[in-house]
Order: C-alpha cells, then structure tokens, then sequence
C-alpha cells in the first residue's frame, strides 16, 4: 500500500495463532502458517471454513480477535506495516466500482494518491489492461463485463498497485472452465514476471493443484493439512480426502422409470 | 440507538478533518451538487409554490375578515422564510437524496466496492462521504433561497387571484417586505445548513453500516430517510430556540 516503495519483489507472510470470534461462533480457531517470498499459496476448503475471513485478515480489513499476523516479519496491525508495503486483493466478485468504466478503475489507486500525470496514467491502464487481455474494454462500465472478464480488470486493478502480495478470493468461482484456466494462467504469468507473493482461497480443485507451490487445507477454522500439491493429494487426513474425492453423482428419476 | 449517534458524531468529525482534501475532490463534488440540484429543482419549485399558495389560502380570508390584511403578505413570507422552506426542502432532500446517498454507499459495501478501497488505501470517508456531505450543505441552502422566493410568489398569486383575499401583488409583497428581514431569510438559510449536515451524516453512515444483501440495502435506506426526518424535526425545535434568543 506504499506510494513509494518500488520494488517488486514478493513478501514473506507469518500467521501465528490467528483466532476470530462473530458474535459468539468462532470461525477462526488458530491459524498458523507460513508463504515465502515469491511461492503461490492456496488456501483451500470447504464453503464456511473460515478461508475468506482468514484473507481479510491478511490485508487488514479484520482486525484478529488474537493471534499475529507478520509481513517481512513485521506486524501487519502497525499501520507503518501498511504504509510499507503494498498489499492487493481481488474480491470474490471482483469489487469493480460500478459508477466507473473498467478504465477509471484500473488507474483509481494512481489517480487517488496522485503518483502519476493524468498521460502516464493513462498509458499504464492501457498496458495493465492488455496484460490481462481487455485492451478494448477501458471504456466499457463493469455491468457490460463477463464474470471472468470482471475478474482480470480486477487482477489488472490489483497489478496498477505493482503489490508484493496479491490475495485472490475464490478467483475461478462463477466462472467457466476456460474462464477459470485463464485466470491461473494470469496468476502463473504474475509470479513470474514480477516475483510477487499470491495466496489464493478456492474450493476449486483442479486450480489449487494447477498453480500452487503449497497447499493448506482449511476445515472449519482449523489448518488440518499443509504442503505441496502432492503431499496434500497423499494426504490421509478423512476431511482432505472426502473433500478432495468428492464428485457429484446423481442419477436421473427417468432412469429408475 | 446511542451506538449509532456516536458513529455518526466520529463520521462527521472525521469528514470535518477531511474537509482540507475537498478541494481534491472538487469533481466529485460538483458532479454531486449538480446531480442533487438536478433531480430536486422542479420537486422544489412546485412543493414551494404550493406551500405559499396554501399558506396565503388558509390565512388571507381570516385576517381579511378581521380587517388584518396587511399581515398576509408578511405571515406567508416570515413562515416560508423561517420555517417552511428549510423544513419542508430538508425532508424532500431527505426523501430524494438521502435515500439515495445510503442506497449508493449501502450497495457499495454490501458488494465489497468500500473493502477495494480501503485495500487500495484510498479512505471511504474522503472518497465518498467529503463530497456528498460538502454537495449537499452547498445545495440545499441554495434551493432553500430558491424555495423562500417560489414560496412568496406562490403566496402572492393567491392573494391576489382569491376573491376572498384579493390582495394585489404589490400590496403583498410591500408587507411582506415590512415585515421580513434579510436576517430571517438568513436564519433559514442557516437551517437548512445545519438540515443538510445532518441528512448527509445520517444517510452516509446508514450506507456503511449496511449489511446483508439488498434487503439490508432497503433496511438502510428507509432508516436513512426517517431518521434523517426525525433529526431534522428535532433539531429545527433546538435551532429555533437557539436562533430566536439571538434575535432578542
């Protein structure tokens, strides 16, 4: 989130005893665990296990009821943490502002804090843009975008900011599954042109697997499983395996006719 | 209940902190000002018209009848100066606008538009609350400055139009000038201020604190417009109080 800072390289991120309580339920019940500069992790589980809660934790958008969160070893709830580093998300449903066009959007954080001439700005979007594969949408408002094209103007949002962390929430949900491979190519492509840390939350199986330098499975508040992609495939834990092996079957009424 | 007005309290003195940047944010306010003058002007004229016609209509024949004629012109112009604009243009804002402003900023934060800010460190308060507050305590004074003159004109056409009353035009506005000072219109004015302050606190807070989906939106937005009518109500006893010591 610094205006200054222009390195590009990832952040290390530290979760020590993370715990959050709504009301009385408790959704987070001690979260440890740690990304390295640079690795793409996952965060992976069932629906209301806590994986969202858990990233709005890690840009500041909850405050933990205990535990700490560190970013280069530093603690993320020092509002200096925040000014050093630059942290982005992209939302679940990508968080477009609606009374802006895809353009506005993308250039909003420069426009805001003034980091740049109104022609350089421009020049950026246009780039970000094509980056993400919507050079022509710049003009275009977020209402006449596609789910998956609502998504990359948000990693291209995402990317104006040049983040050390990039968090992506549920990227692939209601999206197709060309949508959805064009998204973790673009989460592939990210790390390697700039070297930046990613943690993605997704129940979705095939991306987990696809982009993941490791994988932590959530389960109803709880790390239950950490790892690779292969040792989390391996895993003996009943939860992973139920949740990795489950498959819709269901048979037709017509055919018992 | 006290929860809220304390949320509202710190929501107005952190616009108040803000208020250096609005020049920043000009823009966004004049785009608000134009939009809050634009779809209120004609709703103004025609309420503020009616307002004094009835004003006239319902005091002109009694005080004829009482040979008090000359006080028409200065009842229907000291009642819609120091009280029937500002009131009744602040709940209209109340109604057009402020629900508005909580529906906006409501579905902002139910569809995660504020989260995106704020994890771009761009602050809601200075995005979206400066500009609606600083838009709309420039406009409404100034529709109640257009409202108070629709309003005497109105007065004056049934003076002189209604045969009970039958007062003419010049005669209406001769009293009227008699008895209503520059400081009255004033006093109005600064009403409708202080009307404008509290429609924009109220109706931005209840649009950050909207949750749960578009139910949630139209929860806000109605206790956007009756708590905003409410306030005004109240505070317009307090203001009136506090404005007529200062006239004694």
């Amino acid at each position: 989130m610094n205006n200054n800072n222009n390195h590009h390289s990832g952040v290390s991120v530290e979760v020590r005893g993370l715990r959050k309580s709504f009301n009385s339920q408790e959704v987070l019940k001690g979260i440890d665990f740690e990304v390295k500069p640079g690795e793409i992790f996952v965060i992976m589980g069932p629906s209301g296990s806590g994986k969202s809660v858990l990233l709005k934790h890690l840009i500041g958008l909850e405050p933990p009821d205990g535990g700490e969160i560190l970013i280069n070893g530093e603690s993320l709830q020092s509002e200096q943490t925040l000014e050093k580093y630059r942290l982005a998300m992209v939302f679940q449903s990508g968080a477009l502002l609606n009374s802006l066009t895809v353009g506005e959007n993308v250039g909003l954080y420069l426009v805001e804090h003034r980091l740049k001439p109104p022609a350089e700005i421009a020049t950026i979007v246009s780039q970000k843009l094509r980056d993400v594969g919507l050079a022509d949408a710049a003009e275009k408002t977020p209402a006449e975008l596609s789910g998956g094209m609502k998504k990359r103007a948000a990693i291209a949002r995402a990317l104006v900011t040049e983040p050390q962390l990039i968090l992506y929430d549920e990227p692939t949900s209601e999206l197709d599954p060309l949508s959805a491979v064009v998204v973790g190519e673009e989460i592939l492509k990210l790390k390697g042109r700039t070297g930046v840390t990613s943690v993605v939350v997704s129940h979705d199986r095939d991306l987990a697997f696809g982009i993941a330098d490791r994988i932590a499975f959530i389960s109803e508040g709880r790390i239950i499983a950490i790892g690779p992609s292969d040792e989390i495939k391996k895993s003996r834990n009943p939860v992973v395996q139920k949740f990795l092996r489950a498959d819709i079957k269901l048979e037709s009424p017509s055919k018992n006719v | 209940m006290f929860e809220n007005i304390g949320e509202m309290i710190l929501l107005f003195w952190r616009t108040l902190l803000a208020l250096p940047l609005a020049w920043r944010q000009r823009q966004k306010i004049f785009d608000q000002f134009f939009e809050i003058g634009n779809a209120s002007l004609l709703m103004v004229c025609m309420l503020s018209f009616f307002i004094g016609a009835v004003l006239a209509l319902q005091t002109g024949p009694v005080l004829v009848e009482r040979s008090l004629a000359s006080a028409v012109g200065g009842i229907v112009g000291y009642a819609m100066a120091k009280e029937m604009a500002p009131v009744m243009m602040a709940i209209l804002i109340a109604g057009r606008i402020g629900s508005a402003m909580a529906a906006e900023i409501g579905s902002m934060r139910v569809y995660q538009e504020i989260d995106a800010l704020r994890t771009m460190n761009i602050n809601p308060i200075h995005y979206l609350v400066l500009p609606r507050l600083v838009a709309l305590a420039a406009a409404l004074p100034m529709l109640v400055i257009f409202a108070i003159l629709v309003g005497w004109f109105g007065g004056a056409v049934v003076a002189e139009a209604n045969n009970q009353i039958a007062i003419p035009f010049q005669a209406f506005y001769s009293d009227l000038r008699q008895v209503v000072k520059l400081k009255d219109v004033a006093n109005g004015v600064f009403k409708s201020f202080c009307f404008a302050i509290i429609i924009g606190v109220v109706s931005c807070h209840q649009g950050m604190m909207t949750i749960g989906g578009p139910r949630g939106i139209g929860r806000s937005v109605t206790k956007a417009v009756v708590n905003s009518i409410v306030a005004i109500v109240f505070f317009d006893y307090f203001l009136t109080r506090v404005l007529l010591n200062e006239q004694q």
